[in-house]
């Protein structure tokens, strides 16, 4: 508790002390009046003052004018009628007991969601004069070596220079099962170094690095608003107004038409007693604050499992999310392509290879890299020159003289050069030499493991139609969609095209039901902002996709997808929850006010009963990892 | 430009309320408070001096809400 918390407690237990006290003291007229205040004073001086000052501001219409009013209202009645005080007191020694719940709430869950997130590194140890030294990572500049000891926290993204250890990395993605790391593997910081000492060359600024780049996503999340945040707030705005418009009539309209029409005596009294129930029962802090921490909550627990969002918006709109789009490439299938196989050729394999891994030597493509890879020697880029890349077909260079073409049936058939098709299913990368065909090469990718069980959950997660869309051959991702299940495929598409056919896909859908795009970040920024939701998968480490997507899945794994839709859909139920529950028992309770049935303790009920209610209820979208 | 600051405030409608003050504040293109992380989030406009409006700032967030503070 803080100071505040704390100071609030004392004088929430005096004035509770007071008022039952006060019960016993068998004394009348005046001095009852004067003994009653004190605890009042206690309890409610500040909400007075709040009050006062919101008036001489010209901000009449917050809850603290309401609570006095009420309160004040209470005891006026009481002073007429029979010096019952023990309601007005009541009213703000249970409106500040809310207020001093809910102030402790928030702060705890608050905690609790930093406490989640608690992977910012303390220090970094850097090595000088050959003694360890713990030093801000603020100010570690790029390329210095710094140490992390076995239990540490890597502070700064870098580069392994010595050491070889296993890393949790489960702070960031979710994932429990550890990482191996050795020299000149790049590593993120962030992770928790389980087993070595490393040594790591830094590679960025610490406010660069992945830790600060998170930490600060995190944080922010939560400032772009929904549209059921921004409904409460209008809501808000005019719904107190009307209740105390609504109160004034209710303590005004009744006695009068009594008077006047009826002949019957006003019972003022018994009116202005209703209106000041109307006035309890309006404020809206239960909805106020339990809608945002739902939120917040469901952004916490989504973080906790890998995935990041945001912002609120963002959770709203993925809870509604009826389509979802897949890049092929690095989402459902690894990424990792591997040369199967050489056909064809009629010079050696190996000079094959190296035609087509030079011509590629500049390209950061998946496939570009397979190549290399398959190649296996040091790329001696002099001896290659004009590399012009050919977007969707593949590349034209000249190697030692010779013009060499690299890329798909399209390249070939646009060059006039005759090629041949391959009865294997993968990339099929053709290779010409001064314009003669010299074979093709055959690359395949891995479908990840658990591609198929994030089909099955997401269709039975209840989204109507799963699309894959890719720059590869018909063939290839026919085979890939069949095999997981996937409703429809757009292949051979040049990374334009993949904009054009999520426009298409967004025209042809309905208002309410959202379309998701799913990439891993590489060449798909366009596409991630089009969609009406952009999933980024893979990121750590990938500003491009961290920088350009709504959601970002940590690791890559796409059974993430499913969960992150099932955690909006439950933070967003709790949302609902909240709202009709608030609203609900609020409009109940005044009409039950309005006709004399509701007393004032039942509307200390409805204003701060429900706030505790509604606030626990939200905590609850915290918690996430069965779904 | 934009810039964030920390903020104390004890009430959720009271950080909408700020945001509102801020809004409407001289110099301020828009303002978000985002009260789960007790952060305000403001864009200046073209050319003003942020410590000058932010003051006005906070004291048109004084007028909603007595009780609130901004760290700047």
């Amino acid at each position: 508790m803080t100071k505040k918390q704390k100071k609030m407690l004392i004088r929430i237990i005096i004035a509770a002390v007071l008022m039952v006290g006060l019960h016993f003291v068998p004394v009348d007229g005046i001095i009852r009046f004067v003994l009653y205040m004190v605890p009042y004073l206690v309890i409610g001086y500040d909400i007075l003052k709040k009050a006062f000052k919101g008036i001489m501001n010209k901000q009449v219409f917050d809850e603290n004018f309401l609570m006095a009013l009420a309160t004040i209202g209470a005891i006026a009645v009481a002073l007429y009628e029979n010096g019952d005080y023990t309601e007005a007191i009541a009213v703000m020694l249970f409106y500040q007991i809310g207020e001093l719940f809910q102030s402790y709430a928030v702060g705890k869950s608050r905690r609790n969601i930093s406490e989640l997130m608690d992977i910012r590194p303390d220090y970094a140890n850097v090595e000088v004069d050959g003694n360890l030294e713990q030093v801000d990572p603020d100010e570690v500049e790029i390329g210095t070596i710094i140490v992390v000891q076995p239990g540490e926290k890597i502070p700064i993204d870098g580069i392994i220079e010595v050491g070889n250890s296993t890393l949790n990395t489960s702070a960031l993605t979710g994932e429990s099962l550890p990482r191996e790391a050795g020299v000149g593997d790049e590593v993120i910081s962030g992770c928790i170094n389980m087993t070595g000492l490393l040594k790591i060359r830094t590679t960025k600024n610490f406010g660069e690095s992945t830790v600060s780049k998170i930490l600060d996503l995190v944080e922010n999340s939560s400032s772009k608003k929904s549209k059921s945040e921004n409904f409460i707030s209008k809501f808000a705005k005019y719904y107190t107004p009307a209740v105390c418009y609504s109160a004034m009539a209710l303590a005004v309209i009744p006695p009068i038409i009594r008077m006047v029409i009826m002949g019957a005596p006003a019972e003022w009294g018994t009116w202005i007693y209703r209106a000041l129930t109307f006035l309890v029962i309006s404020c809206p802090c239960a909805l106020v604050i339990s809608i945002p921490l739902s939120f917040f909550a469901g952004i916490g627990g989504a973080s906790n499992a890998g995935v990041l969002v945001k912002g609120s918006n963002y959770l709203e709109t993925l809870s509604q999310t009826k389509y979802v789009v897949f890049d092929k490439t690095g989402t459902v299938t690894q990424g990792v392509f591997e040369v199967t196989g050489v056909h064809h050729n009629t010079m050696e394999e190996e000079k094959l290879l190296e035609y087509a891994a030079l011509a590629e030597c500049y390209s950061s493509h998946p496939i570009s890299k397979s190549l290399r890879k398959a190649y296996g020697q040091v790329i001696d880029n002099s001896r290659v020159s004009d590399v012009e890349e050919v977007g969707g077909h593949g590349v034209t260079a000249t190697i030692d003289g010779k013009i060499v073409a690299v890329g798909n049936d399209k390249l070939m058939e646009k060059l006039g050069i005759e090629y041949k098709s391959c009865h294997k299913v993968g990339t099929i990368v053709h290779v010409a030499v001064d314009g003669k065909y010299e074979g093709h090469i055959i690359i395949s990718d891995v479908i990840k493991p658990t591609a198929k069980a994030a089909i099955k959950a997401l269709h039975r997660a209840g989204v109507a139609k799963l699309v894959m869309l890719t720059g590869d051959a018909k063939n290839v991702a026919k085979q890939v969609a069949d095999e997981l299940g996937i409703d429809q495929v757009y292949s051979e598409l040049l990374p334009g095209d993949k904009v054009e056919k999520v426009e298409e896909l967004l025209a042809s859908k309905g208002k309410k039901e959202k379309l998701a795009f799913v990439g891993d970040g590489i060449n798909d920024a366009p596409v991630l902002r089009r969609a009406d939701i952009g999933i980024a998968m893979g990121a750590l480490g990938s500003d491009a996709a961290i920088e350009a997507a709504d959601i970002v899945l940590m690791d890559d794994d796409p059974l993430k997808i499913a969960k992150a839709i099932k955690i909006s859909r439950k933070c967003l139920r709790i949302v609902y929850e909240n709202m009709y529950f608030a609203i609900g028992i609020k409009l109940i309770c005044l009409a039950l006010g309005a006709v004399g049935i509701a007393n004032m303790w039942l509307a200390i009920f409805a204003d701060v009963g429900v706030m505790v209610i509604a606030v626990l209820n939200a905590i609850r979208a915290l918690f996430v990892k069965n779904l | 430009m934009k810039k964030t600051y920390k903020i104390e405030v004890d009430c959720a409608n009271c950080a909408n309320k700020m945001e509102e003050a801020a809004k409407k504040t001289a110099g301020v293109a828009d303002a978000t408070v985002n009260f789960m992380a007790l952060k305000m989030i403001v864009e200046f406009d073209e050319g003003q001096d942020p410590k000058t409006v932010m003051k006005e700032v906070l004291k048109n967030c004084k007028k909603v809400e007595d009780d609130c503070e901004i760290f700047f």
